[in-house]
């Protein structure tokens, strides 16, 4: 199944005579055809406008803002500002939020993705009792909401536990693990699935060829599962970089040199009140980078996530 | 040293290195067991980082939650069901459990049935690329970022002002009276999943379309050679053929639902009755230092969510038995 919503839509691009079957309508009457561009356009334009909005207005003077809605912008008099980005760079710390987003999401991204691998692996080709067993209880595992896991964590792991969280390098270590942890089941599931899916007769002859499984595995397993890796990368990093309640609880609403950007826009948010034009600038910063991510690799995305959760 | 910069050094140099290093390690180290019980004991040591972490971040914490939410709020005196006794028996946390289920219900109506519907209508476009990775979008933006971006959809300004929300300079250009979308009970809790929606149908979309495209198209030919007209052929084969990705999105749609926790959080708070509660948990650590009561409301959460557990553990060995 994997390899077939991989490698299939090559395939069908390449006969146009089944693409045509599959596109029924296209010979349709053109009344319908016109309904139907209406429809998709229309569906495009709702999903877009409040974006669309929110960008326009953070280039906008405060007092535009508060008076004015966005779409009188489009008209004369135009008057647009780069003030609100300036501000919000220079003073409220969104700089520094930024890095620390990076230091908090590239090993939240790359930790789990590799444990998860190395678990896939021996899930997929490795033979022990209880396997299947103890596979059930891992994907059981994905449904466990993350705040029931809050309270005793905070025991464990603040000034009352091992005294891991607070300012420094500690709390970023506990966050790691966090998001690895919380990744874990779903990462290892769509690994799973992908690298199971992999023809045994490669593995096979790698094995009568004298490789061992760490050969196996860096020469063969992961090249191969390129696109599930790929997408369960794109997949973290948005979920890990757009969290807002993980990073509240081990990093803290108030661990000044160490909040990512989530959680001092929130803090923004909550303080700004009236102050609304460099909120929607630090929202917009806070977009920029999922948003290159997003665009430069969405196409492994959308075809390495289905990989795992559609069967049949 | 910097912190700053001792963490650079950590996050670009030492992460990589021990996360690829330990296997490295354990195969070396395994080749000082006899052969036969190499084949044993490999497995585990593969395993053995992710089963900590699991252990660690998931089920001890799950286990300690239970015992917690029959404790007092300093965690030390047994108070049996008393926690539990709060939630169900003041207005608040009630509100908060309805508000709940309205989540479940309309977010993954609304999510899967965009969704579908979408995915059904690219399908029969050349932009469908374009227009899939607008409706997929959102899900590249955070919560936050959501909720500030709404925030002007919704704005109200008094009547007679010009209105600064989009959906309110609509309403008054139709002539009618701005509605505060935020404040007023109910609609203000659909609005909010309104939000939730907007990001999650570009999931729901993209899985079911990949789904869809799945489907044979001598199949669908077939049928169409036979007579079948198009709504046919989407009810009797379509349809039928799409019932388990539906089912997959609308588990993960009810569970995020149960769950939301951001888009309430950022744009009320749980003001005007919109709270949920997974917020009304975070209120009842943070704010009340109340970590029994918050334990019994997580405790409540999972026990919503369990069902839907069962549910998906059995697919999932059903779908092993046709592997």
């Amino acid at each position: 199944m994997t390899a077939a919503t991989g490698t299939g839509r090559p395939s069908i691009a390449a006969r146009p005579d089944i693409a045509a079957a599959r596109r029924p309508s296209r010979r349709g009457p053109r009344l319908g055809r016109l309904a139907l561009h209406a429809s998709i356009v229309a569906v495009i334009g709702l999903w877009l406008l409040p974006t669309a909005g929110l960008l326009i207005n953070s280039f906008r003077p405060a007092a535009d803002v508060a008076r004015t809605g966005w779409w009188t912008a489009l008209g004369p008099p135009y008057s647009f500002t780069a003030e609100n980005y300036a501000h919000v760079l220079s003073r409220s710390g969104i700089g520094d939020a930024f890095i620390n987003s990076l230091f908090i999401t590239v090993p939240s991204t790359i930790i789990p993705i590799a444990v998860a691998a190395f678990a896939a692996y021996a899930f997929s080709w490795m033979k022990f009792p209880g396997r299947n067993l103890l596979f059930v209880v891992v994907v059981g595992l994905l449904v466990i909401p993350l705040q029931t896991t809050f309270v005793p964590l905070l025991k464990l792991l603040g000034p009352n536990g091992i005294k891991l969280l607070g300012p420094g390098v500690g709390s970023f270590i506990a966050i790691w693990f966090a998001h690895t942890g919380y990744g874990l089941p779903f990462a290892i599931y769509l690994l799973r699935n992908y690298m199971g899916g992999l023809p045994r007769e490669v593995f096979e002859s790698a094995a009568i060829d004298g490789a061992g499984h760490a050969t196996a595995f860096f020469r063969l397993a992961v090249p191969m599962s390129v696109p599930a890796i790929a997408a369960l990368a794109i997949f973290q990093f948005l979920f890990v970089w757009n969290d807002l309640l993980v990073a509240l609880m081990y990093i803290g609403a108030t661990n000044a040199p160490n909040l990512p950007l989530t959680v001092a826009v929130a803090n923004l948010a909550n303080s700004l009140g009236g102050d609304w034009q460099f909120l929607m600038a630090a929202a917009f910063l806070s977009m920029a980078l999922p948003l290159v991510v997003f665009f430069s690799l969405q196409r492994y995305f959308v075809r390495g996530i289905t990989g795992g959760a559609v069967k049949g | 040293m910097d912190p700053r910069l001792l963490t650079a050094i950590i996050v670009v140099v030492g992460v990589p290195v021990s996360v690829i290093g330990y296997i490295l390690l354990i195969e070396q180290l395994l080749r000082l067991v006899p052969g036969r019980r190499q084949d044993a004991i490999r497995p585990w040591l593969w395993l053995l980082p992710a089963l900590i972490l699991l252990f660690v971040f998931l089920v001890y914490p799950t286990l300690n939650t239970i015992a917690l939410s029959f404790m007092d709020r300093l965690s030390r005196t047994f108070v049996g069901l008393k926690n539990y006794e709060y939630f169900f028996g003041t207005g608040d946390t009630l509100v908060a459990l309805r508000n709940n289920v309205i989540w479940l219900v309309v977010l993954t109506l609304l999510s899967v049935g965009i969704g579908l519907m979408v995915a059904i209508l690219v399908d029969r476009v050349r932009y469908e690329a374009v227009a899939k990775s607008v409706v997929f979008l959102p899900l590249a933006i955070s919560f936050v970022g959501a909720g500030i971006i709404w925030k002007f959809v919704y704005d109200y300004q008094p009547p007679g002002t010009p209105q600064t929300g989009l959906l309110n300079a609509g309403v008054t250009a139709l002539g009618l009276d701005p509605v505060a979308w935020i404040q007023e009970e109910p609609l203000n809790t659909v609005m909010l999943i309104v939000v939730a929606a907007w990001i999650w149908t570009g999931f729901c979309m993209v899985i079911l379309s990949a789904a869809l495209k799945g489907i044979s198209s001598e199949l669908l030919e077939a049928a169409r050679v036979d007579g079948a007209n198009e709504l046919q052929v989407f009810r009797r084969i379509t349809m039928p053929l799409l019932m388990p990705t539906i089912a997959v999105v609308s588990t993960t749609m009810i569970i995020t639902a149960l769950k939301a926790f951001d888009i309430v959080y950022v744009m009320t708070n749980g003001n005007y009755d919109t709270d949920v509660i997974a917020n009304r948990m975070y209120k009842e650590l943070f704010s009340f230092n109340q970590p029994g009561r918050a334990s019994a409301i997580a405790v409540i959460l999972l026990i919503l969510i369990v069902p839907v557990m069962l549910i998906n553990i059995r697919r999932f060995r059903e779908q092993e038995a046709i592997r």
